[in-house]
């Protein structure tokens, strides 16, 4: 049997106050990690797709599948992926969440509105095909699964090729 | 199959805490001594080292398991790192399991450590980085998101309110007050649990396991090693893991195929056909409140969506007829992430030992199971144990 | 009792300094492809996979999570190892003795010409309260090493300078090798300091690419290919991460991890019964040391050998006839895998103006690169 004042004994609670008051010291370190990913043919398509303010998609002639986000090859069907086909900026709610905090896990100022992500089945792309994104226009609990949304896109002039030259899905 | 039997014959674990001041490596070394202690062996005796742990972001180091070294007790020893994200704490037996059932060593230890309180401002900015950075990263999406949008597509699915949900949080921070190492043990109330905190809606403060600093180890044994070290071996019977696609948003995250996979696996083995009845106690992986129901269905312990109701009757209590999280889980005990998982393989060792004390289930049980989770919702490591 | 393994397949992307136009997903799966058709198989014939990974080289973390689509390992066993490709090796050999395997791929990558900023990974891995504070680039590990062991052994810059120049010259044989060139001696003795004594040319430069490998049990094996390569011993091992304490002259790891390796395979005088290996070469001065630990010659010898010749391809003991991770580029966690790779082709004879007559036994070692003390050592052969 594990004796319970031992194991009680392992370690050492700090708090932040004690780090605060200097009575722990600890060494700090930002580190300096850069990266500049190579997206590949599929992901580059997409990107510079979603500049022109389309969403592309890969359809498999194996599963069938029309696929977003587009890849070059069938995880399913281990084949490469076949045509390009666009789909709408239109989706369905999926799931989502009403988010009271940023992606630190820190509270929101007082008057910001949550963050409402949302998994967005895209039409036509396959059943339950979807995207990760955020969902604005409406009050953050008002928001149900199942509801019908659409893209609201960046001005042209704006967009860089990035997942955010879609500023978010709002309601239909 | 061919494998030798391999056992557990010994066990280690520190207390949890928010923030511990021992590093990275103490931690790891109090664990490791207690459980050498615990069946009177030493470093000398350990023929390699199994060491888990989760992402190197919380401990702040690059290449975390070489750091981890002399800590882990893997100096100068055939010593191996493995990894399944939130899964690594009940991997580590399996890749333990292996260095024993191969034939290629007599014992190991296995060991598993997080210290997450070392990233700042907050561990959760560490999980960033765990969506792709093409397609999600730009969006800044937080880890809590995709749970959150995983607890409420279940309860969508099948109809399940967030009050059942909440009585997973009383009833596990509850079990967890008769745990050492425990970090949140307390008797709390569903009201308490809506009232808490909404972090990102469906989930509340108390839905949520809390960051910890922990670790935890144990030691196998091929069976003529076994029989020597202790008369109360605990056998690991089957195992079993899983990893679905990374493309979490095609996915229907109602139910964990990857946990239903990887327990067929580990049933398979173990030799189980009705794991409701044949599993006498269960330790699956409860970060989150709901989590413990949608593993019970996938681990096969009741069909699916029924979880809640089982909750709500008192059937998964310590004194129920399928107790699950009797430790007190990762919601009470706490949530260094690979330490948990251990923590529950340790909890079901104690069980079938009949050495839990005051956690002690009823009824002399002779088989269980611990399982884990983690990456994008993505995968399943499930072990069965036997007496 | 336990079940012998050899590997079926091999499949590797090549290895370049940078590959703009593939993602990691996609290096991966080239790789993959090749290997299963190398193999005749599909992912479907597969029990469990293993992936090699770290963290903050790929950029993620919790890498593990991305490492099974491009496998075609989905709702499959699978498991990451954040260590060198010979250790992911020695995971899937466990996995086939124990039965619950019979056929398991092993993958490893590098795509590190994504990393803006590669010193500070590697020196993010020292230890975050003795050492990083000192905020030095992670080479003065290896220069601090390297003058330590050529003052145990009594070994020359020259020597060191001479592996250089026959690892590169060997890549210029090797379609895969993206680093290889003509170089002297004085080519390498005259390039710039990095950390005494430690110059530009004994660095490995960095390389992407990546290998995919397929393990099998006896009873299977010889089905899927006419010339299963045989693991025959594997073995790993580390030493301590401390840099205060560690023995800086010698490469300890290697030494005990080669014990190992040599014992499951019943091998007693290593430099008779092995015909030629692959080695640990992130810096010049660590192929001369590790030839030493794996027993391959006595102490300080390693240096007149390779002067000598003796380790060249046509040498009495070839020694990276690929080119090394100085020619072919250093791929962190996949120089083991291209080490192995390398080992096999030879092992298959498929290794045309490069291949190394009558090789039948062949050995590839690996570190894990400064600051670490991990290495690891498979023996592999055709009979």
């Amino acid at each position: 049997m594990l004796d319970a004042e031992k194991i009680k004994a392992t370690v050492t609670p700090v708090s932040e106050k004690d780090v605060a008051q200097g009575k722990v010291l600890s060494v700090r370190w930002k580190p300096d990690l850069r990266y500049a990913w190579d997206n590949g043919i599929a992901i580059g398509r997409y990107l510079q797709e979603l500049k022109n303010g389309r969403i592309m998609a890969k359809r498999c002639n194996g599963c069938r599948r029309i696929m977003i986000p587009p890849r070059m090859f069938c995880e399913l069907c281990w084949r490469p992926t076949d045509e390009w086909v666009q789909v709408k900026d239109t989706g369905t709610i999926n799931t989502f969440v009403v988010s009271h905090i940023d992606w630190k896990a820190g509270r929101l100022p007082k008057g910001q509105r949550y963050y409402t992500p949302a998994v967005i089945e895209i039409d036509g792309a396959s059943p339950g095909m979807g995207l990760l994104h955020l969902i604005d226009e409406i009050e953050p609990y008002e928001i149900k699964i199942g509801m019908r949304v659409k893209a609201v896109w960046k001005p042209a002039k704006d967009r860089i090729g990035a997942i955010t030259d879609i500023k978010y899905f709002k309601p239909i | 199959m061919g494998f030798r039997r391999v056992a557990i014959v010994g066990a280690g674990i520190t207390k949890f805490v928010r923030r511990a001041q021992e590093t990275p490596k103490e931690l790891a070394y109090e664990a490791v001594k207690m459980a050498l202690d615990s069946c009177e062996m030493t470093i000398k005796d350990i023929d390699c080292v199994a060491l888990g742990t989760a992402p190197d972001a919380f401990d702040g180091v690059h290449m975390k398991g070489e750091y981890l070294i002399d800590g882990a007790g893997g100096f100068r020893k055939p010593y191996m790192r493995h990894y399944v994200g939130g899964g690594t704490g009940v991997f580590s037996p399996i890749h333990g399991w292996y260095h024993v059932a191969s034939g290629m060593f007599d014992t190991c230890l296995v060991v598993a450590e997080e210290k997450m309180s070392t990233c700042h401002p907050h561990p959760a900015g560490a999980f960033l980085t765990i969506f792709d950075h093409t397609t999600e990263q730009p969006i800044y999406p937080t880890l809590i998101w995709i749970f959150a949008m995983e607890m409420h597509r279940y309860m969508h699915t099948y109809g399940i309110t967030k009050e059942e949900i909440a009585l997973v949080s009383v009833k596990n921070k509850k079990n967890a007050m008769d745990h050492p190492s425990a970090q949140l043990g307390e008797e709390i109330t569903v009201q308490d649990v809506l009232n808490s905190e909404v972090m990102a809606y469906p989930v509340n403060r108390l839905d949520i396991s809390p960051t910890s600093d922990g670790a935890a180890a144990i030691i196998l044994a091929a069976e003529h090693v076994a029989n020597r070290i202790t008369d109360k071996p605990v056998w690991i019977d089957g195992i079993g893991y899983s990893l679905d696609t990374a493309y979490w948003c095609t996915r229907d995250l109602c139910y964990p195929d990857y946990v239903e996979k990887a327990a067929r696996m580990a049933y398979d083995m173990a030799g189980i056909r009705e794991p409701s009845k044949e599993i006498h106690v269960a330790e699956p992986y409860d970060p989150f409140s709901y989590k413990e129901l949608h593993h019970m269905e996938g681990l096969l312990l009741c069909k699916r969506g029924e979880a809640a109701k089982l909750t709500a009757d008192g059937v998964t209590q310590r004194t129920g007829n399928l107790p699950i999280c009797p430790s007190g889980g990762a919601l009470g005990v706490g949530n260094p992430i690979a330490a948990t998982g251990l923590m529950k393989i340790i909890e079901i060792f104690l069980q079938l030992r009949g050495e839990a004390g005051k956690r002690q289930v009823p009824g002399n049980p002779t088989c269980g199971l611990a399982q884990a989770w983690g990456d994008l919702m993505q995968v399943g490591t499930v072990v069965v144990m036997r007496r | 009792m336990y079940k012998r393994v050899a590997i079926v397949g091999v499949g590797s992307t090549g290895f370049r300094p940078t590959t703009p136009d593939v993602s990691y997903r996609e290096l991966t799966h080239e790789a993959a492809v090749r290997a299963y058709m190398d193999a005749n198989i599909e992912p479907k014939d597969i029990d469990g996979f293993v992936s090699t990974s770290e963290d903050f080289l790929e950029g993620y973390s919790i890498s593990d999570e991305y490492c099974n689509d491009q496998l075609g390992a989905i709702l499959k066993p699978i498991s990451t190892v954040p260590g060198d490709f010979i250790q992911s090796l020695g995971q899937a050999v466990m996995m086939v003795r124990s039965g619950v395997c019979r056929i398991v791929a092993v993958q490893c990558m590098s795509k590190v010409s994504n990393v803006l900023t590669l010193s500070h990974v590697v020196g993010f891995a020292m230890d975050p309260n003795y050492n990083r504070p000192l905020a030095m680039h992670p080479d003065f590990i290896a220069g601090m090493e390297m003058n330590r062991y050529l003052f145990e052994t009594g070994s020359s810059l020259e020597q060191c300078a001479a592996v250089v120049v026959k690892n590169k010259r060997n890549a210029l044989l090797n379609p895969l090798a993206g680093h290889g060139a003509s170089v002297t001696v004085e080519d390498v003795l005259n390039s710039e300091w990095v950390s005494y004594p430690l110059r530009r040319l004994d660095v490995a430069p960095p390389a992407d690419g990546a290998v995919v490998m397929v393990v099998a049990a006896e009873d299977v094996a010889r089905s899927l290919n006419e010339m299963p390569i045989w693991i025959r011993g594997i073995g790993w091992c580390s030493d301590t991460p401390t840099l205060e304490s560690r023995d800086w002259g010698s490469a300890v790891y290697t030494r005990l991890a080669a014990e190992r390796a040599y014992k499951m395979a019943g091998i007693r005088s290593p430099r008779s019964e092995i015909d030629f290996v692959e080695i640990s070469d992130e810096y010049s001065y660590k192929e001369l040391q590790h030839l030493e630990e794996l027993k391959l010659c006595g102490p300080g010898e390693a240096g007149y050998l390779t002067e000598s010749g003796a380790t060249e391809i046509d040498g009495e003991l070839p020694v990276n006839a690929s080119g090394g991770c100085l020619g072919v580029g250093h791929l962190f966690d996949a120089n083991g895998g291209q080490k192995v790779l390398e080992v096999v082709l030879q092992l298959r004879g498929e290794k045309g103006k490069a291949q190394i007559p009558d090789a039948r036994v062949g050995l590839a070692q690996s570190w894990r690169g400064v600051p670490t003390t991990t290495g690891a050592v498979v023996i592999l052969s055709n009979e």
